[in-house]
């Protein structure tokens, strides 16, 4: 490739990752800025910090949030992995069926997903708020959980668990010794998707909460329409989480394999 | 091992009630009149009628299904590039480059979105570096033009990778053999690159119109209180009017609309398959 081609792609490259970038930044600044305007930086200040701190819905949403996204993390986890498990032991026409059925929230839109379930507790007559949410959540999770736990089994050599059986471990020890560890890898991934759904849903929760219950999603909604930078603050709070865990994820990995590498080398040599 | 099948029957009840049931319900309200009860059923078709036959409600329409295509291609034109680009790296850089493309859309839409407000704004950055030439302000926010960039912004990176990962899996030796027979780079890309990447083009495209297409946040928080896509529609009747049965039967529309496009988008694709075969 000629070299002036090359320093074009490169210009390309950075204009686009300008355009996914400033406006993450551009938020960040502001959150430091003295004044109430999005727009003219007058000064550097802590001031819209200790305003969100202070704001007892924007802790409260927080709250909701975090905790909505454990919960329904844990349980969607949970569930998944069983049901994955059991379907991977199942006849094809339950296997087929269940599939289908989980395709139905993947494959609508969000807001087909929401309003079917509006109308569902309100049928049952099921108050709106924190646990109306919580379902809601696990019931989008749960899909997504078994999706990433199936491939694991179907590469897991189905004797494995005969053969702990027939060397006398009960079914729940094959299940909880041979089964789970070895499709370790899909499950904590299935956990880690459910966590960042749960965490950044909109649409759904939006629908589904009531009575003073909302997330953070839901606030920045409402309170986009007008000017309030403690939003800019939020907003810098969760870039900075999802950022440094979101880097903890694919470092921690790659240092943990090359440790492993460099051990398996040392032990290599130690043999020659 | 037949212990373990009863591992899923929890989880077929549990996708009946909350997957299942609420499909139906909204296939009920759809074809029933408000002040139905439960217990009476009124087979209709009015809801559809309303919305097909009403000009406001058709345009809404139209506006929806234009701003996702404009959204989808400007996101093609875009992320095809990017993605080429990106495929060529080593690939230790490949790696890096999609983590610096996904990391964005692990944050939080709305805040993401809510971003651009500010930016936009008549006195916002845009503009008052438009004012330096004695230009403007010309108006961003509350446009067409506001709603189209949220959305691009939004969903560029499902493209991208899309597109990306469509590209890595192509076998390069095809590339080297027909510049080895004698095609040009252009040639190359057109008759090799182009066809082989089009999958994830395709799923690319299923990525970006399905939510575009369906979104109510970013045409609310860009287009203003008075933009109006399907989504704020469906929206605004189970929220504000009330009305639940016509807001059913616009998500059913919304529903097929996105399946007849997904239809024809796999369509295009198998035929343009079959083409590139013959050649």
């Amino acid at each position: 490739m000629s070299k002036k081609k090359r320093i074009g792609s490169k210009i390309f490259l950075g204009i686009i990752v300008l355009f996914l970038y400033a406006p993450i930044i551009y938020t960040m600044v502001f959150s430091f800025n003295e004044g109430k305007s999005l727009t003219k930086f007058s000064g550097f200040s802590f001031k819209w910090y200790e305003k969100m701190f202070s704001n007892d819905t924007m802790m409260e949403a927080l709250f909701y949030t975090i905790i909505v996204a454990i919960l329904a993390t844990i349980i969607s986890t949970l569930v998944g992995t069983v049901t994955a498990i059991g379907l991977s032991k199942s006849r094809k026409a339950i296997k087929n069926v269940v599939e289908q059925v989980n395709q139905l929230p993947i494959m609508n839109p969000e807001i087909v997903t929401a309003i079917g379930l509006l109308m569902l507790f309100s049928f049952i007559h099921f108050e709106k708020g924190f646990f109306t949410m919580l379902l809601a959540h696990i019931m989008f999770c749960i899909p997504y959980v078994i999706l990433s736990v199936m491939p694991k089994l179907r590469t897991l050599n189905p004797n494995l668990a005969e053969a702990a059986m027939d060397l006398g471990a009960t079914p729940w020890q094959a299940l909880t010794k041979v089964i789970v560890p070895e499709c370790m890898p899909g499950i904590i991934s299935g956990a880690l998707i459910a966590f960042t759904m749960s965490f950044d849903d909109f649409v759904i929760s939006y629908f589904v909460t009531g009575n003073g219950v909302s997330n953070i999603s839901i606030l920045v909604y409402t309170e986009s329409r007008r000017i309030n930078p403690s939003i800019n603050a939020l907003s810098t709070i969760i870039v900075v989480i999802i950022t440094v865990s979101l880097l903890l994820v694919n470092i921690i990995p790659s240092l943990a394999s090359k440790k492993k590498s460099k051990v398996e080398a040392i032990k290599e040599e130690n043999i020659k | 091992m037949k212990q373990f099948r009863k591992m899923v029957y929890p989880y077929l009840v549990w996708s009946t009630i909350m997957i299942a049931v609420p499909m139906l319900l909204i296939l009920l309200y759809a074809f029933t009149t408000q002040g139905n009860t439960v217990t009476k059923f009124l087979f209709t078709f009015k809801n559809f009628k309303r919305f097909l036959t009403d000009t406001t409600f058709l345009n809404v329409l139209y506006t929806s299904l234009r701003i996702a295509v404009e959204t989808t291609v400007i996101c093609i034109i875009l992320g095809y590039p990017t993605a080429y680009v990106i495929a060529k790296f080593s690939e230790k850089a490949k790696l890096r480059w999609v983590l610096v493309i996904t990391l964005p859309t692990w944050i939080n839409m709305l805040v993401r979105t809510y971003a651009w407000t500010g930016i936009l704004q008549d006195d916002g950055v845009i503009n008052s570096f438009l004012s330096i030439f004695k230009i403007g302000p010309i108006p961003l926010i509350y446009t067409d033009f506001a709603v189209i960039l949220g959305m691009v912004y939004n969903f560029l990176p499902f493209m991208i990778i899309q597109i990306y990962t469509s590209l890595t899996k192509m076998d390069y030796s095809l590339k080297e053999a027909a510049n080895d027979l004698g095609a040009g780079p252009a040639k190359t890309f057109l008759k090799i690159t182009l066809p082989l990447s089009m999958p994830g083009v395709i799923s690319g495209i299923t990525l970006v119109f399905l939510p575009a297409v369906s979104s109510f946040c970013i045409p609310r928080m860009l287009g203003g209180g008075s933009y109006v896509m399907v989504g704020t529609i469906i929206e605004s009747q189970f929220l504000t009017a009330g009305d639940w049965n016509f807001g059913s039967a616009i998500s059913l529309i919304m529903a097929i609309i996105i399946m007849i496009s997904m239809y024809i988008t796999k369509k295009v694709d198998k035929g343009e398959k079959v083409e590139g075969a013959s050649v």
